[in-house]
């Protein structure tokens, strides 16, 4: 089996406060993390091995402090992590992103599974592992919990309204993984990230996969952002205290004023 | 422009798969005739990668993509089946967020002085034509196979691409779903097209599609344009956008299209599908009305007033994540960034304490009740009626109260 495994370094969102005075972002010391989809995706690539042996290659695109979220995964179990940096893909949408990752999965070669997570925490936009696929003409299998691999073939249960599918596919094939609630995402021990500072990390460039100029970066990207501004928020509302009894039946004064209840 | 180049064996795999029979092997080497739409089909299955689609860049002529189009999402009817879980039948129905799409999208027509179209794929489903027609479409592009029953990523992507290059939309809109974050991505990535995801607002601006999208969990909004390269596409987030009263009279143009299905362009087969919603939890995504309990509500047994109030009001019972992942509630259940959106017409919150993620899954909601002990809890700062107390003290007297008056 040989898996490669996108990811990305995103800043923890649940950490991320907001400015209550200026509706703002406060940004300072909020760490930056391997995306949890994606952390989930790393712990599948690493099961399937187990099971199946092979190689796992984890690959993300960033600025070169992105390598921390490839080491995390070496020193997980990854053999080999490959990081595409170059200021030429700055402002990448997801267009543009998609298109340099396949162009660099290309470069790595032979491959049987590509394993995201199924969105990143900052963007969440969903769109990276499937643009892959389709970048790669492979097929695709998005919002998935678990992979069985048999043989040549892939089976593989996603999400789907109100429950989930059991699909199957022949490989190669890409899957973007759900993240089940409170999963406990493995963590490396100390030796194990120490030994990992040996494996190979190699830095790319765009002219490295042979990316068409056109098709990075801002050129390259449909998608353009034309402003970022606070959520809006609701007028004020009204504040009741007192004693349970008073809270229970200005409830239903609200409720009656509102027309939930009939008068 | 598509070209088979040296590479090609004529072995002919890409012959069968095109859907508009425009493939034929001539000495050895595929040949294209002019049926070709682009839709890459055949560069799929070509396993020596010797067919290469150019396509011609957007920007060239922008004002030759007309409309704006619909993809309209069918979902199976579920009846109530062994073990208090809900079946899947073979009955199908269109799914409420298309409602909304054709609403929002009827608008942004007039103002671009445009038709607003709907893409209607599937199998047996012309019925829902005049449903479509009386939510705002001027069009249906009706595509109907046996193979498109139910819902495949590389058929359906297939379909559109091939609607797209044939027609020139200038907006597509997709459902913010499981199906249209699957489908909208391959396909935009296959005719370099821009695609912004899960927009909660949509307008025009200096005549291009202004998309509204929450960003970093919820904290921040990003407005996103894509100036030079059409069809200009987004997915939607369902239960955002108001959807417009039906006009029962008004009719659409039919365009029957017929593509050849070739099944075998699926290249992952469901084996089963599992539903694991169950008969009787009323679902959020639709409810008039939701109680909904966070990590304040702390046990599964303490739910059963917040589940008799809902009952009372006729609404359903929902949850903060806190709350799911205690396991006091199933994920279906769940309001949020992660879980569902949801805009009732009355969110009654219980002991949640109001996560940003949180509140981005229920703000659009029109009268907002917050009980929570905290004065401080960010949740009242989305509440228009902010209730501190105790919920465990407060509910069982409000659920009494609303018994006495049904008497």
């Amino acid at each position: 089996m040989r898996t490669v495994v996108c990811v990305k370094q995103v800043p923890d969102t649940t950490e991320v406060k907001v400015d209550p005075q200026t509706g703002t972002l406060i940004r300072a010391g909020v760490p930056s993390i391997l995306n949890p989809y994606d952390h989930f995706a790393v712990e599948w690539a690493l099961k399937l091995k187990a099971r199946h042996g092979g190689e796992v290659t984890v690959l993300t695109m960033g600025p070169p402090q992105a390598k921390a979220v490839l080491q995390l995964a070496l020193a997980l179990g990854c053999d080999r992590a490959m990081l595409l940096s170059d200021r030429a893909f700055a402002g990448s949408d997801t267009w543009a992103t998609s298109y340099a990752l396949a162009r660099a999965v290309k470069k790595i070669g032979k491959f049987d599974l590509i394993l995201c997570g199924q969105q990143a925490i900052d963007g969440d936009t969903a769109q990276v592992g499937p643009g892959v696929a389709q970048s790669l003409h492979i097929p695709q299998i998005t919002f998935c919990d678990s992979i069985e691999v048999e043989g040549r073939k892939a089976k593989v249960q996603r999400h789907i309204d109100d429950g989930y599918e059991i699909v199957e596919a022949k490989l190669p094939v890409l899957c973007t993984m759900s993240l089940p609630h409170a999963h406990p995402l493995p963590w490396p021990s100390f030796p194990k990230v120490a030994q990992a500072r040996s494996k190979v990390l190699e830095v790319w460039t765009a002219a490295d996969i042979g990316a068409e100029p056109e098709k990075i970066g801002l050129k390259g990207s449909p998608t353009q952002v034309h402003k970022v501004y606070p959520p809006p928020l609701r007028a004020k509302g009204t504040v009741f205290t007192g004693s349970a009894s008073e809270m229970a039946s200005k409830l239903l004064d609200i409720l009656r004023q509102e027309n939930f209840i009939k008068p | 422009m598509i070209e088979i180049t040296s590479k090609c064996t004529g072995c002919s795999r890409c012959v069968p798969v095109c859907p508009f029979g425009a493939i034929h092997v001539a000495d050895k080497k595929a040949v294209v005739g002019e049926a070709c739409t682009l839709c890459g089909a055949c560069v799929q299955v070509c396993a020596l990668e010797a067919i290469e689609i150019s396509r011609p860049e957007a920007s060239a002529d922008l004002s030759a993509w007309k409309g704006l189009w619909v993809f309209v999402e069918t979902a199976p009817v579920l009846k109530p089946g062994k073990g208090g879980h809900l079946e899947i039948t073979d009955a199908k129905t269109l799914k409420p967020v298309t409602h909304e799409l054709l609403s929002a999208g009827r608008k942004l027509a007039d103002e671009l002085g445009q038709e607003l179209c709907a893409v209607l794929v599937g199998d047996q489903v012309e019925g829902f034509v005049d449903e479509l027609a009386s939510y705002g479409a001027d069009k249906v592009y009706l595509v109907q196979d046996e193979a498109l029953k139910d819902y495949n990523t590389d058929l359906y992507a297939m379909v559109v691409i091939g609607l797209i290059a044939k027609h020139k939309p200038n907006i597509v809109l997709y459902p913010a779903t499981y199906v249209g974050r699957d489908l909208a991505p391959r396909i935009a990535a296959e005719i370099h097209a821009g695609l912004t995801a899960d927009c909660t607002g949509l307008s025009i601006k200096d005549g291009l599609l202004l998309q509204t999208r929450p960003a970093f969990g919820g904290n921040i909004m990003a407005d996103i344009l894509c100036p030079n390269m059409r069809p200009q596409m987004a997915t939607v987030r369902p239960n955002v956008l108001r959807k417009d009263e039906p006009q029962p009279l008004k009719k659409a143009a039919l365009v029957r299209e017929t593509p050849k299905i070739d099944k075998n362009v699926a290249r992952v087969k469901t084996l089963e599908k599992r539903i694991t919603a169950v008969h009787g939890e009323k679902k959020i995504d639709q409810a008039n009305v939701i109680v909904s309990g966070g990590r304040g509500v702390k046990t599964k047994d303490k739910f059963k007033v917040l589940e008799e109030l809902a009952d009372l009001l006729g609404g359903a019972v929902g949850a903060s994540r806190a709350a799911v992942d205690m396991g006091l509630k199933p994920k279906t259940q769940q309001v949020g960034q992660s879980g569902t959106t949801v805009m009732p017409r009355l969110y009654l919150a219980c002991g949640i304490s109001g996560a940003i993620q949180h509140i981005v899954g229920m703000r659009a909601s029109d009268v907002i009740v917050a009980i929570n002990k905290d004065p401080n809890a960010p949740i009242f700062s989305v509440a228009k009626y902010a209730i501190v107390g105790d919920l465990h003290d407060i509910l069982p007297r409000l659920a009494a109260g609303l018994k006495e008056k049904k008497k």
